[in-house]
């Protein structure tokens, strides 16, 4: 079972007041705070181990390359991969993205293929590949949402054919907290033939996540919204695909060779083993080292308790929500459907207006159209007011937030 | 020489169709802003002494007493700077 009043004590900012109120942060889906675990862990890497990872020969740089390897090796297992050879670190899960965008779809996607992305994405799993298909001339084929903001199966089903080269399409929408069956879009997906590449920033803070298990061939997600620090992020690529594709960056660490031809007046070059081909660049060891102590404490608590509390907690605001004779739900109604995530309105305001509101008892909202516009087109809104929960969150904050809203329906 | 500045600590755009402007007052000016903003403009109504809803000329707005504002239909920048002096100045 999880303890969120224990676990509200490893986060130091949990005791700050906002305009002299207690904070609430339900805005987990933007980014999410830190434990002291993490804070600590980060701090002791400057403190005790700091040098630049691999080919160095002295102890700091073999302590800091010992834990950079760690932390991949722990997110392996998180997710199931094979092994760390599978986990690439990058920035967040919008370089992610452009990884597999610019590494594989620049050279694998020709003028009569299609890609095909849902309507319910976060615009960095729409703009890279409308970008890239100016370059590469390719087809992108938008799968429908149902009225409610659940992914439209039969559409999909529709659109995919043996033009298809790759599905791309999030695990959880982070607008309505929609969970997509991932591993039944990825089944359809591969007898097709196309690989499928899942959009995992809301998913893997929040639920159990296993690549073995759902088969997807790219995951990418953010260590920043589990716990993790800013700057950091992964792209999980199932082995054979990654040593198939060319580097996305070069510089220093992806490559093992540069040799100058003097005849040929090129240099010639191979490329390092994986992960590192994939990573150019000194990289954020700071930040991996703060995301593996990040896995490490969401390991602790268990992806299923975590999943089950955020569960608790939707369902119970909902509830609450809807008794607002003014509030409207965007999205399904059933908690079971979604993960933590509650878009809503209160009729006759902004959501920024109502964010405004909020923010004077202290209760940190999102308002806007969360980078998800063609969403909120779908949704016919003008934009929406969104909570999101964590692992510290309680029902005793939703008490609070609800008392609020009651204040802002007098206007 | 009386700049916006010395009051407005932020401007932000917001995400959504309505394109609203939110300002953000010095956290130490915000009290005295407020009161002067209150003084110039009309309020329309007031929830809690939380909201304050204005009018000032053909602008509509919302400031909070947290020390933010919002701005709605401001055609640019230079429109939205223009009203700021005149409301604080």
């Amino acid at each position: 079972m999880l303890n969120p009043q224990k676990i509200r004590k490893d986060f130091p900012i949990l005791r700050r007041r906002i305009n002299n109120y207690p904070l609430i942060y339900f805005d987990n889906a933007a980014t999410t705070q830190k434990p002291k675990q993490v804070i600590a862990a980060i701090e002791g890497f400057y403190e005790n181990h700091n040098a630049n990872v691999h080919r160095a020969v002295h102890t700091l740089s073999q302590e800091a390359s010992e834990l950079y390897e760690n932390a991949h090796e722990e997110v392996a297992n998180f997710i199931s991969a094979n092994d760390m050879e599978e986990i690439i670190f990058v920035r967040g899960t919008t370089e992610a993205i452009n990884l597999v965008a610019y590494a594989w779809g620049l050279r694998n996607l020709k003028s009569d293929d299609e890609v095909i992305v849902s309507l319910m994405e976060h615009h960095s799993n729409i703009v890279p590949w409308e970008l890239l298909s100016k370059i590469g001339k390719f087809k992108i084929k938008y799968v429908n949402v149902n009225n409610d903001g659940t992914f439209n199966y039969e559409d999909f089903e529709n659109k995919i054919s043996k033009k298809t080269k790759i599905v791309c399409v999030s695990h959880v929408s982070n607008v309505s907290g929609v969970v997509n069956n991932v591993k039944t879009l990825a089944e359809v997906t591969h007898e097709h033939g196309a690989l499928i590449l899942v959009d995992g920033a809301q998913s893997v803070p929040h639920l159990p996540v296993n690549v073995k298990d759902s088969d997807v061939d790219f995951l990418a997600f953010s260590g920043h919204k589990m716990l993790g620090p800013t700057g950091i992020g992964v792209l999980y690529g199932k082995h054979e695909i990654l040593e198939m594709m060319e580097p996305f960056q070069g510089g220093g660490e992806m490559i093992r060779e540069v040799s100058f031809n003097s005849k040929l007046q090129r240099c010639s070059i191979t490329w390092n083993d994986l992960p590192w081909k994939f990573e150019a660049g000194t990289p954020n060891i700071a930040g991996g080292i703060g995301l593996m102590e990040a896995v490490k404490y969401l390991r602790r608590i268990g992806m299923e308790n975590i999943k089950r509390h955020e569960c608790v907690l939707t369902e119970y605001a909902m509830q609450h929500l809807q008794k607002l004779p003014k509030a409207k739900i965007y999205g399904p109604r059933e908690a079971s459907a979604k993960c933590g995530i509650i878009p809503f309105g209160i009729g006759g305001l902004g959501s920024h207006d109502i964010a405004l509101f909020l923010d004077n008892y202290g209760v940190m909202v999102r308002s806007g159209f969360h980078c998800a516009q063609p969403l909120h087109q779908i949704f016919k809104l003008q934009s929406s007011v969104r909570v999101s929960f964590y692992i510290y969150n309680i029902r005793e904050e939703i008490d609070r937030f609800i008392e609020a809203l009651k204040e802002i329906e007098q206007i | 020489m009386p700049a916006v500045d010395d009051y407005v600590a932020r401007i932000e755009g917001t995400c959504g169709k309505e394109k609203d402007v939110i300002v953000i007052f010095k956290y130490g000016k915000k009290n005295e802003a407020i009161a002067r903003i209150l003084k110039k403009a009309k309020t329309k109504k007031s929830i809690s002494g939380i909201i304050f809803e204005m009018t000032f000329k053909n602008f509509s707005f919302r400031v909070y007493s947290s020390g933010k504002a919002i701005f709605r239909s401001i055609k640019d920048k230079g429109e939205l700077q223009a009203l700021l002096f005149e409301l604080l100045f």
